[in-house]
């Protein structure tokens, strides 16, 4: 909402932010987001030290040693990489309102991302078949529920995503439009540093022999 | 808490809204491919200590947590253009408070658990016998 | 494949004539009011004015009012306890089996907590914050109403379970194993997981809002150190619930994967690890005390400062003690499970912080202390309960010190002595803290003081009643009695037990009191009619507004010049000199839209989790695809805004003037 126009005795000039009354909805809407996301990352510390204590609890079990390809985690990596790029580029084209330019950064992204969930439901599948289900060991649902959450995050950023097109067609670039991308492109990138934790903690350390 | 003389959101680049200008895009876009490099860089070289012999293997989990947090930190400066500009206090403010939490949570979890499974935990073979009933 | 899961008429308690009792009087209630609103026409009213409302102050009004009702359904558990524990002493089994009691310890812990206590609070912080930053609204208001309402969705689906099924019998932590399928294969778990993990995400909604509020969106002026002290324990308590309800939702959700998925995160077998549960429940646990009890001290601070006449003794070192406690409960957390077996190394870290933990609320106390000392007290209710809880916490803060001691509580864990020592701080200290806030700024909410007299019963009987009730809890756990007994055999423990049934039945007349306060006030309304927004003197902002407050708060934003901004008003215009902000030149609002879409959202949720509790999975499918389809409306949404008139701002504002001035 917006600020009633102050009348002052004498011309006011604010110095500091705090003096100049409430922030600009694009600063309010942001932060609030940036909460959000922050608490978003408490909860995958909580599956990350949850996946730490139950790592070695594999019930006589496959472990991560076993079961982990690397080769399909690199790709996965790039993918999810390459499509933070891409949402950055998106947001370049925000910024200057090009259409185009929008609409081919987030196919982009989409299809990164999209690329990226169908090798981990492969993963997933391959390791089903194996026996190597979440119901095998405590390390197994530790496993699966933590990059599985990750996975559903970014199932659910690629709906968001749909929906955030969806909105530029038939809105533009208003400005309720243009804060909820940015929102989404903070979404994305943390999720990337998600990612990053997970690698390095789940698939990496976790294939040291 | 100190009041501070300009603020800015997390997540903006610092560009102008509606910028139509050339340079400012591609500065832009070389923010963004610093850090795709950087992220690359760092991502091979975490997939390669992993699985070389050249390093001591004791230390390895210890060299790719740095990697991975060197890492979150180019996503966080580049990609999401968190700086430690006077102008983005709070969001440093806000990110600090969150790394805080975790690392209680986490480490303090594993060092409760760890004593926990130390002490209290029976053998695997006794769990076995105990559910065979 | 069964339709309707596992829901038949069998779940239906028509064998158990005690709950089925209180089923059919709870229906009934319900039925009635409805059909009494439905009578009297009065749905779009309450359509339009409330459940669509995104205004703060209607949304803090409904929040408390869902926190008083579930006041009373938590204390009929209460009362069921005490005559039951009164009674079953020896060879008399009292009135109430094992299975029901088991089911109301749980129900008493859960509702009173999550139901009760966090409504009153986050409705008081939701009333007050914005009046008192000099804004109109906070930060994200459509979020706002989707809080209020899914925490609603929460409290249907808890007493729901009264009648369709039943509750958890694992008391009020639901620990695995005890909680797992295997142990527990009844729904009563999934009533209690489901209905918090919906709460809780409305909780964690309030937390993002608030502090985006508080540090993004106040006055022209007001700077970090002019804010309120209730604005900043209510900025550390919403950092508290940023970072601490996602832990909640992690376990509640490892917990919900093993039990409908078959996953082994703290089962028996597949090396499930049960007091990882234990673990992440009080990382979550000890910061939830705190989000509880911050509010309070704020509340005191504010109340304490008005009816003492003086400016806050120490508003630095307020400050400091605030943030201070904000950081350090995330310190102490294993206090909770001292004989899990930790070891001593772990546990004398853990005591140590717990009982530094002291310290910050210590200052505290002696800073409102020094406040009153040399002012003039006026001994109006808001500060009988500020003084009752300075007693009444300090005794139950100094138990707690004790506990922190691990030898010490390795003797008192699970006893009645802990049971005595929390309740004795949340009922001192959150509870005392809810009815000098309600009391405090009812006055405010609705245009009329509260009566004094019922008000100062109600506080008697609370105090008295609460030390009948608690203090031979106390003893009965150095005694050795434990938590939770249906029934014991140990007759010396009985007459403890009978003075504590008789303690609780005085409070049952505080409570008769205060609804008799609430009856008569609104009767004698406009003898009791506040005109000039300022009941009591005070120093904060929100005074400076009519009773009610327009929906907009302050027609032209206050400019802050100090702490206690509104004392600051009034010393000027009393010394004859010009207010900071001129002339005001009227100017057209724009305020948030009302939205139906948080009771819609909710409506939803509570389908989706009814549907999950009871495996219609058909259900829960529609369910959530019906929460995600009014969030798409709510996101393609035509205009946010509605503009308020210029001339309607001008004319209530010079009501308020003219009221303000006689």
């Amino acid at each position: 909402m917006s600020i009633a126009v102050e009348t002052f005795e004498e011309p006011y000039e604010p110095a500091l932010v705090a003096d100049a009354g409430p922030a600009p909805k694009q600063i309010v809407v942001a932060y609030g987001f940036w909460i959000f996301l922050l608490s978003d990352i408490v909860m995958f510390s909580a599956l990350f030290a949850s996946y730490a204590v139950l790592v070695n609890a594999t019930d006589g079990g496959p472990t991560g040693a076993q079961l982990f390809n690397q080769t399909r985690v690199a790709i996965e990596t790039a993918c999810l990489l390459l499509s933070s790029y891409a949402c950055g580029l998106m947001s370049l084209a925000i910024r200057s309102q090009h259409r185009l330019g929008t609409y081919v950064g987030a196919a982009i992204t989409f299809v990164l991302g999209a690329a990226f969930l169908e090798l981990e439901l492969q993963e997933f599948a391959s390791m089903a078949a194996a026996g190597a289900t979440p119901q095998r060991s405590a390390f197994l649902s530790a496993f699966f529920t933590l990059v599985g959450c990750h996975g559903l995050h970014v199932t659910i950023g690629l709906l968001w995503l749909v929906v955030m097109m969806a909105q530029v067609a038939a809105r533009g670039y208003r400005a309720t439009v243009v804060r909820r991308l940015f929102c989404f492109s903070m979404f994305w990138h943390t999720l990337d540093i998600i990612w990053v934790g997970i690698f390095s903690v789940v698939y990496l350390i976790g294939s040291l022999a | 808490m100190t009041d501070i003389r300009s603020d800015r959101a997390p997540g903006d680049g610092g560009l102008p809204a509606l910028t139509e200008r050339p340079t400012d895009v591609r500065s832009g876009l070389l923010v963004y491919s610093i850090g795709l490099g950087l992220a690359v860089i760092l991502t091979v070289t975490s997939f390669w200590a992993a699985n070389t012999s050249l390093l001591w293997p004791a230390g390895v989990p210890l060299g790719l947590a740095v990697l991975a947090i060197a890492q979150m930190g180019v996503h966080i400066v580049f990609f999401l253009h968190i700086t430690t500009g006077s102008d983005n206090t709070n969001n440093v403010l806000a990110l600090a408070f969150g790394m805080l939490i975790v690392t209680l949570v986490v480490a303090g979890s594993l060092w409760i658990m760890a004593n926990l499974n130390a002490n209290m935990m029976p053998p695997a073979d006794l769990i076995n016998l105990h559910m065979q009933h | 494949m069964n339709l309707l899961g596992k829901l038949s008429w069998n779940v239906i308690p028509f064998d158990q004539p005690i709950p089925l009792l209180a089923s059919a009087l709870m229906v009934f209630a319900i039925l009635l009011i409805l059909l009494w609103i439905t009578v009297r026409g009065h749905w779009p009213y309450l359509w339009r004015e409330w459940l669509t409302s995104v205004d703060h102050k209607r949304i803090g009004v409904m929040y408390c009012v869902l926190g008083l009702v579930m006041l009373l359904r938590g204390f009929t558990d209460a009362i069921m306890m005490r005559s039951q524990q009164a009674l079953a002493a020896g060879g008399a089994q009292g009135y109430l089996p094992p299975e029901h009691y088991d089911q109301i310890f749980s129900a008493h812990g859960v509702i009173m907590i999550f139901f009760m206590a966090m409504p009153m609070m986050i409705g008081l912080m939701n009333f007050a914050v914005p009046l008192q930053l000099g804004v109109r609204d906070v930060a994200f208001p459509t979020l706002n109403s989707v809080s209020l309402w899914l925490t609603a969705s929460g409290v249907l689906l808890t007493n729901l379970s009264l009648f369709i099924g039943e509750f958890a019998k694992t008391g009020w932590m639901n620990y695995p194993p005890l909680s797992e399928l295997q142990y527990s294969p009844g729904v009563g778990p999934d009533y209690y997981l489901w209905a918090l993990q919906i709460s809780g995400i409305g909780t964690l909604m309030t937390g993002i809002n608030f502090v985006t509020t508080i540090l993004k969106i106040r006055a022209p002026g007001m700077r970090y150190m002019r804010m309120p002290v209730f604005c900043w324990t209510a900025l550390a308590t919403n950092l508290l619930i940023v970072a601490a309800f996602p832990v909640l939702t992690a376990a509640f959700a490892m917990l919900l994967l093993d039990r409908y998925l078959g996953f082994h995160f703290f089962t028996v077998d597949g090396q499930g690890n049960m007091m990882m549960y234990v673990n992440l429940f009080w990382v979550w646990g000890h910061p939830e005390v705190y989000i509880l009890v911050l509010p309070a001290f704020g509340i005191f601070s504010e109340v304490v400062a008005t009816f003492s006449g003086k400016p806050l003794f120490g508003y630095r070192s307020m400050v400091a003690a605030t943030m201070a406690i904000c950081i350090l409960s995330f310190l102490v957390w294993l206090h909770h499970f001292f004989t899990m077996g930790a070891g001593a190394n772990v546990n004398a870290v853990f005591g140590i912080m717990s009982m530094i933990i002291a310290v910050p609320t210590g200052v505290k106390i002696f800073n409102w202390l020094f406040t009153m000392y040399a002012g003039r007290v006026r001994f109006q209710v808001p500060i009988l309960w500020s003084i009752g809880f300075m007693v009444t916490f300090a005794i139950g803060g100094m138990t707690g010190v004790l506990l922190a001691v691990p030898p010490a509580d390795f003797v008192l864990h699970n006893s009645l002595f802990l049971i005595a020592h929390f309740h004795n701080v949340i009922i001192g200290g959150v509870f005392f803290g809810a009815m000098a806030g309600y009391n405090y700024w009812f006055p405010k909410a609705f245009g009329f003081r509260l009566n004094e007299r019922w008000g100062a019963g109600a506080f008697w009987c609370w105090f008295v009643g609460f030390y009948l009730a608690f203090m031979p809890l106390y003893v009965l756990g150095l005694m050795g009695m434990t938590r939770r007994m249906q029934h014991y055999d140990n007759l010396s423990w009985q007459p403890w037990l009978m003075v504590a049934a008789f303690g609780a039945l005085v409070i049952l007349a505080g409570i008769v009191c205060q609804i008799v306060q609430l009856i008569v006030s609104i009767r004698d309304r406009d003898a009791l009619r506040d005109t000039t927004g300022d009941p009591w003197n005070g120093r904060t902002l929100e005074w400076s507004t009519a009773s009610p407050p327009p929906p907009w708060n302050y027609a032209v934003l206050p400019r802050v010049e100090g702490v206690d901004a509104f004392w600051i008003q009034k010393r000027r215009a009393r010394l004859g000199q010009p207010a900071s902000v001129g002339p005001p030149g009227y100017e057209p609002i724009e305020m948030p839209k009302n939205s139906p879409t948080g009771f819609i959202i909710a409506f939803f949720a509570v389908v989706t989790g009814f549907a999950l509790i009871w495996h219609i999975w058909w259900m829960a499918i529609i369910g959530a695809i019906g929460a995600f389809v009014t969030l798409l409306f709510f996101a393609f949404r035509e205009t946010e805004e509605i503009e308020i008139p210029a001339a309607e701002v001008a004319r209530a504002d010079r009501a308020y003037q003219t009221g303000a001035a006689g």
